[in-house]
């Protein structure tokens, strides 16, 4: 029964209301007004950062209010930013030796 | 168990356990389109000069009205819990069918995009695409893989939903049980994230 207790305080607290998530989808939405116009300009390699750094701020606001990690427990956000970041090493090292092999 | 009384069927409830069963079977989706991701960087890294001409093939605003398709359903869905939680059933269930339009909205425009590709004889193993540099035939490789396996998924999504529809309706989902329609919008904002990366990478190429 403590159990269901707990649950209970959870759930309360992922009671977002409308407001947040149009607020969200509206800043989502801008945000793709943003990468489609900067992509017209040439920053050289900076371009893709550019892009990435964008799709980046878009996947963190769908992560915390979309899918509620902010009201989740901790538990939640560590299992996903061990995730992300083994994402990031496998992409890094893959990467790096791959451009390694490619210059010599 | 769907019969049981209330108090009754709340005995073995985990939905955080559910939960976290739904994000475990995310990072494994996640593995699945970053070992495409990794693929895709190492290409444009190997050719990026036909990787710019290949992406001018694809129409950008067909891109961004797609992108903006998915990112308000993916709000609907948001909604849809929210209305659930506030117990009004069918102000939940109007949302889930409009995640369900807007999901089919951005299928019937890939159909008509790839069917565009095709007539122009651009689809994998063509002859017109063979006759192309080797970096454009990855290129578009990797774009009928990505966005057809992306496609897949919101077509699964699309079922999923309407099978939302039916428990919500049936009272299998109510407004103090509702960790499946939470599960599935995980699912849904995961096909919304692949989506924000896919866009810049294959259409914003400029």
């Amino acid at each position: 029964m403590e159990n269901n207790h707990e649950e209970q305080l959870v759930h309360t607290e992922h009671k977002h209301g409308y407001g947040v998530y149009i607020l969200v989808w509206m800043a989502l939405m801008a945000l793709t007004g943003v990468t489609v116009a900067v992509a017209g300009i040439n920053f050289g390699g900076l371009t893709i950062a550019t892009a990435l750094v964008i799709a980046s701020i878009k996947t963190y606001l769908v992560l915390t209010i979309f899918m509620h990690l902010r009201s989740e427990s901790k538990t939640f956000r560590a299992f996903v930013g061990v995730a992300l970041l083994f994402l990031i090493i496998s992409f890094i090292l893959l990467f790096s030796d791959y451009s390694f092999i490619v210059r010599n | 168990m769907s019969s049981q009384e209330h108090a009754v069927a709340h005995a073995h409830r985990d939905d955080i356990g559910a939960r976290m069963g739904m994000w475990l079977f995310l990072f494994t989706e996640l593995i699945l389109f970053g070992g495409m991701f990794i693929l895709y960087s190492v290409y444009r890294y190997k050719y990026p000069d036909a990787f710019h001409l290949a992406a001018k093939e694809l129409n950008t605003i067909v891109g961004t009205f797609n992108t903006a398709i998915l990112l308000t359903s993916s709000l609907t869905m948001a909604l849809s819990i929210t209305a659930i939680q506030r117990k009004q059933k069918a102000l939940s269930i109007f949302f889930q069918m409009l995640t369900i339009v807007l999901a089919l909205g951005f299928m019937v425009n890939k159909y008509f995009e790839w069917t565009a590709k095709f007539h122009h004889g651009i689809y994998p193993g063509s002859e017109t695409l063979l006759a192309q540099p080797a970096g454009e035939i990855v290129f578009f490789g990797l774009y009928y893989v990505m966005t057809g396996l992306h496609g897949l998924h919101v077509l699964i999504g699309m079922v999923l939903i309407a099978v939302m529809m039916r428990f919500t309706s049936t009272g299998i989902i109510t407004s103090d049980s509702y960790v499946k329609l939470e599960s599935a919008g995980l699912y849904w904002h995961l096909v919304d994230i692949i989506w924000i990366f896919l866009f810049p990478l294959f259409y914003l190429i400029t």
